[in-house]
Formats: C-alpha cells, sequence, structure tokens
C-alpha cells in the first residue's frame, strides 16, 4: 500500500484483494470485535445475514426481478454480488422492527420512575452495501440526526458500523439508481469500497479505504497493489453498469411533478390496483415510519414503551378523534409516493428515493413507482396541452 | 433527544364540561424546559400510552395546565386522574404562537371548542403586557353554552372585544347564536395592521381565515393551529405529516400562507 507520503494524490490509494483477501477482511472485521452482516443464499433469496466467513457470500447466484417477481438464478460465474437489492435493507439493523425506548415502574404511592433504555452498543460491518443503499443510509441519517431531535439509539447504531460498498455491476430489471443519481458509483460514506472485477484474469475486488478505519483495515490484510488492467477493468464495469438499467424515472423535477399532481386522476388508477398492503413501505430502505406499543405486565406497575415500524398505508396511521385523514387508498398511495418523491425535499432536503427497486419488486400486485412517476408526468403534459389548448 | 417522560404530580383537575376536564400539573422532580403558548406537551398516561395536548396555561415554578377532551385511550386515562396522581410529561415541541411577529397589531383570537385551549395562555401572555400591542379581541364559538370552556375567566378578561356564540343555545342562554366568523363585525380591528390566532376544527379555521383574508388581512398574519396525530413529536415517526409539513417540528401553529393550499386537498 503507498504510505502516507504520497497524500499529493487525492485520489484514495488502491489496491486489489482475491478471494482470500475478501474473506480475510471478514476474519479481520470479527477479530475487532463487529459482526459482519452481509449477502448470503438462503431460502430462495439473497438475505442479509451475519456472516462467519466470505464463503458464505452468494457466489454464482444472481436474480431475477421485475414487478412483484424475485428469482435467485444460478450464473455462469463465481461472482459474490452479480444481485441487486434483496428483500431487506440496512434499516432492518440500522433501525430495527422493534425497539425498547424506556421503561416506567409505579410505586405504590403513585410515584413514577422512568428508564431510558442503554442500548448495548451494536458494532457491525455492513459487507455489500450497493451505492443506491449507501445513499439510503445517509438519508435515514438525516430524517433522525438531522433535526433538531436526535434519535440517539440510532445515533449508536450508526456510529457503531462499518461500512463496506460493493459498486454495482450489475443491475436489475427494476433497478433505476441512475435517475436518482445513487449509483451505480459509490458515492461518499463508506470505509472501504469494493468493485468486483471477473474476467480472464481472474476473480478480485479493486479496493479503496473511504476513513481512516478503512485504510488501517485494508492496509492489514493480503493484498497487492492495483494495476491498471484492473483499475479498467472495474471502471468499465461500473459504467456498463450504468448503461443496463431496468428502469428509469421521467426526466424532470419530481418534487415539483408531485407539488403539482395532488389531484392527478392517475392517483384513482393506482388505487384500483394498490392493496394499501404497505409493502413497498417495509422493502423501501428509506421508509423510517413508526408507531408506539405501551404495554405493561400483569401486576400493572411495571410498563414499557416499544417503537415499531408502521407504514403510511395503514388506515391508523392517520388517526383523528374524527376517524382517519386519508381513510381511502386513493389518498394512502398519494401520501407514500409524494412524501418519497416530493415533500422528502421540504421536510429533509432530499429525495426519499434511491432506485433500489424494492417497491416494485416486492409489491404484489407488480405497481411500479417509475412507472406512476411517468404516468404523472403524462397527464400533467396532457393538461397543460389542454389548457394551452383553451383561449 | 429521544427523552422519556419527566414525572408530574397532579395539583388538582376540575371538569370543565361534560367531556373536558382541566388539571394543573407541577414537576415531581427535575422540570422540562419553559413552554411557550402555543406549544404542545406529550401527555402518558401510566401503562396506556401518550397524546399530544397543547399548553392551556403556563404556571409558576414549572407548572403547566391542560384542558383534555375525553376522545380515545389515553385522554380517558387522563380523565381519571386525581389530585396526587402523577403523569409522565414530555416536551415543550412545536411552534407557539408568534407573538413578537404581532408587535403593534390589533390582535384577533378566535377559537373554536377546545380550541381555546392553546389560545389561553396567549391571552394571558398579551394580558399582561398589553402596550405591546394594538386592540385584543377574542371571539369564542362552541356547540352549545355547556361546551364552553373558561366560563367564569372569559367573562373576567378586560377585552376591546370579546364575543361568544353557540351553535345551538339551550334554555336561558341570552348570547348570540351562529358561527364564529359573525362576531368579526363586532371585533375593533383594522385589517392591514392585525394578526389573527385560529384555533378549532379546521373547516372553522378555513371559514375563519377565508373571511379574514376577504377582510384584507395578511396570510402571513393569520396563524393557525393544526391537529394531526403526533406520535413521537420529535419529527422521526412520520405521523403528523400535513403535504410538506412535520407538524410536530414545523407546527402546530402555520401561517395561513404556508398552510392554505394544503388544507384545500381533500385527505391530505
Amino acid at each position: 500500500m503507498p504510505s502516507a507520503t504520497t497524500t499529493r494524490d487525492p485520489a484514495p490509494p488502491a489496491c486489489v484483494l482475491d478471494r482470500q483477501g475478501l474473506d480475510a477482511l471478514v476474519q479481520a472485521l470479527r477479530a475487532r470485535g463487529r459482526t459482519v452482516i452481509g449477502p448470503t443464499h438462503r431460502g430462495g433469496a439473497i438475505v442479509l445475514e451475519e456472516l462467519r466467513s466470505a464463503a458464505e457470500l452468494p457466489y454464482g447466484w444472481g436474480v431475477e426481478l421485475d414487478g412483484g417477481h424475485y428469482r435467485v438464478v444460478r450464473r455462469e460465474d463465481e461472482a459474490a454480488f452479480a444481485h441487486s437489492a434483496g428483500p431487506q435493507s440496512w434499516k432492518n439493523y440500522l433501525l430495527p422492527e422493534r425497539v425498547r425506548q424506556w421503561t416506567a415502574d409505579r410505586a405504590p404511592d403513585g410515584e413514577l420512575t422512568v428508564r431510558q433504555e442503554r442500548h448495548p452498543p451494536a458494532s457491525y460491518a455492513f459487507l455489500g452495501v450497493r451505492p443506491c443503499d449507501l445513499r439510503a443510509i445517509a438519508i435515514q441519517d438525516r430524517v433522525l440526526l438531522g433535526g433538531w431531535h436526535r434519535d440517539d439509539a440510532y445515533q449508536a447504531r450508526r456510529n457503531g458500523a462499518f461500512l463496506i460498498a460493493v459498486e454495482c455491476t450489475e443491475p436489475g430489471a427494476t433497478c433505476f439508481c441512475v435517475s436518482m443519481g445513487t449509483g451505480p458509483a459509490a458515492g461518499p460514506g463508506y470505509d472501504i469500497a469494493l468493485t468486483e472485477v471477473l474476467d480472464e484474469t481472474g476473480h478480485r475486488f479493486l479496493a479503496r479505504a473511504g476513513t481512516a478505519e478503512g485504510a488501517e483495515v485494508l492496509a492489514g490484510l493480503p493484498q497487492r497493489d492495483a494495476d491498471a488492467a484492473t483499475r479498467t477493468a472495474a471502471a468499465e464495469a461500473v459504467e456498463s453498469a450504468a448503461g443496463r438499467m431496468g428502469r428509469s424515472m421521467p426526466p424532470v423535477d419530481l418534487h415539483t411533478l408531485m407539488a403539482s399532481s395532488l389531484e392527478a386522476e392517475r392517483w384513482d388508477e393506482v388505487a384500483s390496483r394498490c392493496l394499501t398492503c404497505g409493502n413497498c413501505t417495509m422493502a423501501c430502505p428509506t421508509c423510517f415510519c413508526t408507531t408506539t406499543e405501551d404495554i405493561t405486565d400483569l401486576t400493572g406497575d411495571h410498563a414499557e414503551r416499544w417503537s415499531r415500524w408502521e407504514s403510511c398505508y395503514d388506515l391508523d396511521f392517520s388517526h383523528l378523534p374524527g376517524g382517519p385523514v386519508r381513510q381511502s387508498g386513493r389518498s394512502r398511495y398519494r401520501q407514500w409516493l409524494t412524501h418519497k418523491l416530493g415533500t422528502w425535499w421540504d421536510q429533509f432536503g432530499s429525495s426519499g428515493c434511491v432506485g433500489c427497486g424494492r417497491c416494485i419488486v416486492w409489491c404484489p400486485v407488480a405497481i411500479d413507482i417509475t412507472e406512476e412517476a411517468h404516468a404523472l408526468h403524462q397527464e400533467q403534459l396532457a393538461r397543460r396541452a389542454a389548457g394551452e389548448g383553451t383561449p | 433527544m429521544t427523552d422519556p417522560p419527566v414525572p408530574y404530580r397532579v395539583l388538582d383537575t376540575r371538569p370543565e364540561t361534560a367531556d373536558t376536564v382541566t388539571f394543573r400539573l407541577a414537576p415531581a422532580g427535575r422540570a422540562l424546559p419553559p413552554f411557550a403558548p402555543g406549544q404542545f406537551a406529550m401527555l402518558y398516561a401510566f401503562g396506556v400510552g401518550e397524546a399530544p395536548v397543547s399548553v392551556a396555561g403556563i404556571l409558576p415554578d414549572s407548572g403547566l395546565m391542560h384542558t383534555v377532551r375525553a376522545v380515545g385511550a389515553v385522554s380517558r386515562a387522563l380523565h381519571r386522574l386525581r389530585s396526587g396522581d402523577v403523569v409522565g410529561v414530555r416536551g415543550p415541541f412545536g411552534t407557539g404562537w408568534d407573538l413578537p411577529l404581532a408587535a403593534g397589531d390589533d390582535l384577533l383570537v378566535v377559537a373554536g371548542g377546545i380550541g381555546l385551549a392553546p389560545l389561553r395562555p396567549l391571552v394571558q401572555a398579551v394580558l399582561a403586557a398589553p402596550q405591546g400591542y394594538g386592540r385584543l379581541n377574542v371571539l369564542v364559538g362552541a356547540r352549545s353554552p355547556d361546551d364552553l370552556l373558561y366560563r367564569e375567566e372569559l367573562g373576567g378578561w378586560a377585552l376591546p372585544y370579546c364575543g361568544v356564540t353557540v351553535d345551538r343555545a339551550g334554555a336561558g342562554w341570552p348570547g348570540r347564536v351562529g358561527l364564529v366568523t359573525a362576531l368579526l363585525d363586532q371585533a375593533r380591528f383594522s385589517p392591514a395592521e392585525t394578526t389573527a390566532f385560529i384555533c378549532g376544527p379546521e373547516v372553522m379555521i378555513r371559514a375563519t381565515a377565508r373571511e379574514l383574508l376577504h377582510r384584507g388581512v395578511l396570510p402571513q398574519r393569520i396563524l393557525i393551529s393544526l391537529e394531526r396525530n403526533m406520535h413521537c413529536a420529535t419529527g422521526h415517526c412520520g405521523h403528523c405529516q400535513l403535504g410538506p409539513l412535520l407538524l410536530c417540528r414545523d407546527g402546530p401553529v402555520v401561517g395561513y400562507d404556508r398552510a392554505e393550499h394544503l388544507l384545500t386537498v381533500r385527505e391530505l
């Protein structure tokens, strides 16, 4: 590895790991006390699980994706990261489905003692964070840490997470990170970024450090300096992926499109298909909504407050004393889409969509967020044309 | 900051109307930071849950007054509180009434039903420093005479104009019957130099704000307090969205210039 004497080069130094080097990475992180989470093939899907060795990565497996369709397929090569987003995302670890927030005990005289939950410090290493998901983590950071109030439990889990991004070289048919500006090359935020290269010269991973800890971990692995051929092959693989996106968003300002589409007719059409099941919100790597559950034990004097994922598709989500605000499926789909692509900008300064395509894949009736955005765009164009046509 | 609730002890409770109760709280130990008129607290009924409730009074020594209508499990549990009981309180949350905006202006305080509760500390703040403002008008609407909050107190406020109207009068009601907007003809204000503070059912807020716009009050000088079902009150749970607004953070008090177009979309 080039040492600190070559700091004139602003691009971080790169090295090459082979498959043994990748396993050494997993072992090095485990030796540092980290729980390594990464993709593995189980139950007919590529899922995220604790990895004890890099051998558990889904070498040789790819995925076949479409609206409401997910199949794991054997590849002709031995690629480890030639699959796009699976059913889970990193929020399953950073913002777990159910978290105890505090407990309260009531004394016989009515006095209340409230104890904030102290979460044991999590120390994760996420191996295989796709560029879209790297952005998704940054977006959730903004929601949960960027405001006046900070979610301390999230902060602790987030601080303890070491991120190994893997650039995308095999996009799925439902991917559209290029139109969301989130991939297929890795943006900032990683500790280490890898690009998988598989050609006649062999199977290897171009690696760069994004942080001091990343550099330290890389320095301890069996590796060699990055050669020009590997660098070129890696760059070409990512560039080629950018040209093979299965989907795209309309080339307009989606924030404005959503704000001007609140009364669009398209909502009725999509509502006739949407089951309001909330799958898209569970699979989405940025959806953050939660509800609270208050429970007591049998004595009635010990109470707990839990937070739990909730979906804006639940009728109760918009509960008010007079009844739910969003009673129709139409209004609930509209809430989800206009928030994701539009009002997220107003609330948190970015889009809430990263183009991972999970909502398309895991929708039981194959509703496609890109198709809906295109339809709203077409309807807007038609409205404008009609408006201009009438004196 | 996702701090857990802080214990507050109930000093006293007083039935306000058939379905509304007012209670005063004092910190059982540590006190929360001071609340401003228009802000809200999350009140925790032990083992039942939390509800967002505006402050109806800001008392000495970090005390709080709340007026709660029984509409759900939590508010019914809050109704069962007796003096000496302990509740959990989180806050202060949200935007308050922007009184500095109204400096020198005539003030219109327009309340519908329980909407008078978050406006009460605003009226008290103005009455405590009247020299900073023009004429203070308080316009109150309720379903019936029996649903009027703070009846005795209302009569004691020394105001250029204080009007009360009800939807349905009972026997012996000498006052007015009709919409709260009908009281505007008696109120004393110069529309171009007026700040309005409105809280009540959304339909009443819209009707009042429209009438004020029509009379020449500037939309950014019409402040309204909106209701959504806050769960976390810290901007993290997503429940209180109204289009681009997270009402626990950007509200509950919002300028009508920002809210008008959002209130015209059904089921937003």
